[in-house]
């Protein structure tokens, strides 16, 4: 019948038309899943290098103690010690005479702040900064000397009440990275008495506009300090600014004024709460916990004695057992002239500031990051369990999603700078909480860029971005690596098996990577399964030096050259960015000497003199940091 | 030993590297997801591990894969030690085996009924969020940045197609 045969044929069509749509989705969803694999190898890549990163920190720490000792034992007064060890307390009338003093000419279309400041304040700066305009330092120091104020008040850990009509925002780490700041405040309003926000640190270093986001938040603070709490980060720490762009962002935007600014700031850090208590049962921390982590002593501490995780305080000669060796000596008390914290102290806070959780049970060294720890669900439970809260809410890590929520839901963790490593490399998040209900979390990625991509575009960039990096360490390792290499090459053919060569890599660079599924692609010179490791170097970018350098030292100073400024910006006293030849001798001796490098002293010398511009015997450390560099031969971009 | 024996010997050896590369494969894409180093990883990232390696299971058949090694007790996890020899299996036996392009080809044709050779993008998102296993919104926005013509509005699938194979080499 006619009937039944077109409703038949009608099912069968129909039945095609099912198994045509699954062989595509299938087929579809089989090259996703290979993309999200490169994405994610491309994130460990930039993980696993900026945790590396971090570890760099702690043996300046120690190289901080080193030269402390040295001195200690050399001279036998304060005189003569680094200001950055022996800082002297401010005065509150300096400071502000200092401000006052600065003018801010006719010529300036910038914002002009008014203080008291008002919400049409905060909303003329959001638009300028909108527009790309520059703050006049004589408005940044007012604003950083009235957020001083108002932060001198608050307690270690501020608590505070989730109510039914008002709800809480927590925002997680910016890094500077304004236009996610602005996203953020697009989809769910500007902060104010209805909309309250913790924002739980890490607001500068890595994006390029961590003053804007800086000033932002703090005006917020300053309009509204009933409703807008800002947690301290690990980077709100002037040391690390040093490391990770901040400093010279202020010294590239401010000029003669960067020095004044990156002075208060450094104060203002310290003062910054180190925590929020919601209903006295959320902790919002930004980095985690320990296995003695003590609210008690957290807030009775005088946590504006905490300056940055590079500057421990001193204790007697004492055996560290986690380190296992003796911390250095205490130098006489009439050395120093600024109050520190216990080292107990010191180290609580290191803890909330520094840690991560991990799933396996216990607390450990962080030994990742080289400071705090890794915490486990053991841990969280007890410390929840002791002080009576019910979850913790950290920020800190970097996760593709934004958000995560490990330990049975009692970690959350909140990261807010979206495309962090890279264009494409994650999303960022915020939470929303109500009273008593489960958190909400909203996704984003900004980025006008991202969005006009393809998948497959902007995985390439994460990727390709990932591996210039990863280029960049080994040129800078190269003769530590060809050592390595010849190693497993007994017979010097040049030649070594593709196993061979990923164990000498990872022993090197000191990076766990999947190095045999990488060698492909970062060198190209591979025959029948075999890498012809002198040749491999060639695609690499490449290092860019004074010509009187030798090898040797170039190699040492590209890859401590964040280490150095830190260690020169120490050294000059005065700020001018110049240090005289012998100061320069003098240092070089004792890093080398803490560092285990060889370098012959002949080669330092003739470095110097090359260096010393304008033959007066002062060198600008800058220039010459500068100088020494790894350039990528493509574009010749840094 | 005889020529024969000499050969099975031979090909022993050969399977027994190429096991070795095998489980050498299955586990470095297995730690790319495994964020602690302890040879775990959470469960909804599985289907991208398997996927990844080469393999085009329908979601249902994912799903049966995942029961076969997912940890009972705490659940949500898959650990290496039962996830490796599965995995060892599943590709050995060439089983799931990724669609070749002239049956991707035939499946566009299918669809496409009017026989114009492209697709509308109203048809193409029905068929996909609406027929088989259903694509979620995510995943189809991103096949339509690639895959739509703005022009035209329309998926012009054999350029498409073309296109994809060059981009996967």
């Amino acid at each position: 019948m006619g009937c039944s045969h077109s409703v038949h044929n009608e099912t069968k069509k129909s039945e095609k038309a099912m198994k045509a749509a699954v062989l595509i989705q299938n087929w579809y969803r089989c090259y996703k899943a290979r993309l999200e694999l490169r994405r994610r190898q491309a994130l460990n890549i930039f993980e696993n290098i900026e945790y590396a990163d971090e570890q760099d920190q702690m043996q300046l720490a120690k190289f901080f103690a080193f030269m402390l000792e040295h001195y200690v034992k050399n001279k036998s007064s304060a005189d003569n010690l680094p200001k950055i060890f022996n800082p002297e307390p401010k005065r509150k009338s300096d400071e502000e005479t200092i401000i006052s003093l600065i003018e801010v000419p006719d010529t300036y279309y910038g914002p002009r702040l008014k203080f008291p400041l008002t919400f049409a304040d905060v909303v003329l700066l959001i638009d300028a900064f909108k527009e790309n305009q520059i703050l006049h330092a004589r408005y940044v120091l007012e604003v950083l000397l009235e957020a001083k104020k108002i932060l001198q008040q608050m307690p270690n850990i501020i608590h505070i009440s989730s109510t039914v009509s008002k709800e809480l925002t927590i925002c997680g780490d910016i890094h500077g990275k304004l236009d996610d700041l602005f996203l953020i405040f697009y989809k769910n309003g500007l902060p104010s008495g209805n909309n309250r926000y913790v924002f739980n640190g890490d607001f500068v270093d890595r994006g390029q506009n961590s003053m804007e986001v800086l000033m932002v938040l703090f005006s917020f603070l300053l309009v509204y300090p009933n409703d807008v709490y800002l947690n301290r980060g690990n980077h709100e720490d002037y040391l690390m600014n040093m490391r990770y762009g901040f400093t010279k962002e202020i010294m590239q935007k401010y000029k003669q004024h960067g020095a004044k600014i990156l002075h208060l700031l450094e104060e203002v850090y310290t003062w910054l709460p180190i925590g929020t208590l919601i209903d006295k049962k959320v902790l919002v921390i930004h980095g985690g916990i320990a296995d003695n982590t003590d609210l008690t002593v957290l807030e009775q501490m005088k946590r504006n004695r905490m300056r940055s995780v590079l500057m421990p305080p001193l204790v007697p000669a004492v055996f560290d057992p986690r380190h296992g060796h003796f911390s250095h000596e205490l130098p006489p008390p009439a050395m120093l002239a600024m109050e520190q914290l216990t080292k107990y102290e010191w180290d609580q806070i290191v803890n909330i500031l520094w840690s991560d959780p991990r799933s396996r049970k216990g607390c450990y060294p962080n030994t990742s990051r080289g400071g705090g720890c890794y915490f486990g669900p053991d841990v969280t439970e007890n410390i929840l369990t002791k002080f009576g809260l019910k979850m913790i809410i950290r920020s800190h890590e970097c996760k593709p999603e934004g958000f995560d929520i490990c330990h049975d839901g009692k970690i959350i963790t909140v990261f807010s700078a979206s495309n962090y490593y890279e264009e494409g490399s994650n999303r960022g998040a915020y939470l929303k909480l109500s009273h008593d209900t489960t958190p909400r979390f909203f996704q984003y990625q900004s980025s006008q860029i991202t969005q006009a991509k393809t998948l497959h575009e902007r995985v390439d960039i994460v990727e390709n971005a990932a591996f210039r990096i990863l280029g960049e360490r080994m040129i800078i390792r190269k003769t530590n690596l060809i050592q390595a290499f010849r190693k497993y090459d007994p017979n010097d053919t040049g030649k070594i098996s593709l196993s061979d060569w990923a164990k000498a890599t990872e022993e090197v660079l000191e990076l766990h990577l999947p190095w045999m599924s990488l060698c492909p692609r970062l060198v190209k010179t591979i025959e029948d399964g075999y890498v012809l490791y002198n040749m491999g170097f060639k695609d690499l970018p490449v290092v860019r030096a004074p010509k009187v350098a030798k090898a040797g030292m170039v190699e040492t100073l590209v890859r401590y050259r964040s280490d150095l400024k830190i260690i020169f910006n120490i050294i000059d006293k005065d700020q001018s960015g110049l240090i005289s030849m012998d100061e320069f001798r003098a240092m070089w001796k004792l890093f080398c000497s803490h560092y285990n490098i060889d370098i012959e002293e002949s080669h330092v010398d003739q470095l110097a003199h090359s260096m010393d511009l304008n033959k007066d015997g002062s060198i600008d450390f800058n220039e010459f940091l500068t100088a020494f560099d790894v350039v990528h031969r493509a574009t010749n971009k840094l | 030993m005889t020529p024969s024996a000499c050969k099975i010997k031979i090909n022993n050896l050969l399977n027994k590297a190429g096991l070795l590369e095998l489980q050498k494969k299955i586990k470095e894409a297995f730690e790319v997801f495994d964020h602690e180093a302890n040879d775990t990883v959470d469960v909804r990232e599985i289907g991208t591990i398997i996927r990844s390696l080469g393999c085009c299971p329908s979601e249902g058949e994912l799903h049966d894969l995942i029961a076969e090694v997912e940890e009972e007790e705490p659940t949500g996890y898959i650990r290496l030690e039962k996830f490796l020899p599965m995995m060892v299996k599943v590709l050995s036996e060439r089983r799931y085996r990724p669609i070749p392009e002239d049956l991707l080809l035939q499946a566009f044709e299918v669809l496409d009924s009017a026989k114009e050779g492209f697709l509308t993008k109203e048809e193409l998102v029905k068929y996909m969020t609406e027929e088989g296993e259903p694509f979620t919104e995510e995943e189809m926005e991103e096949m339509l940045s690639a895959a739509l013509d703005p022009e035209t509005n329309t998926i012009q699938y054999r350029d498409y197609l073309a296109m994809m194979v060059i981009d996967e080499n």
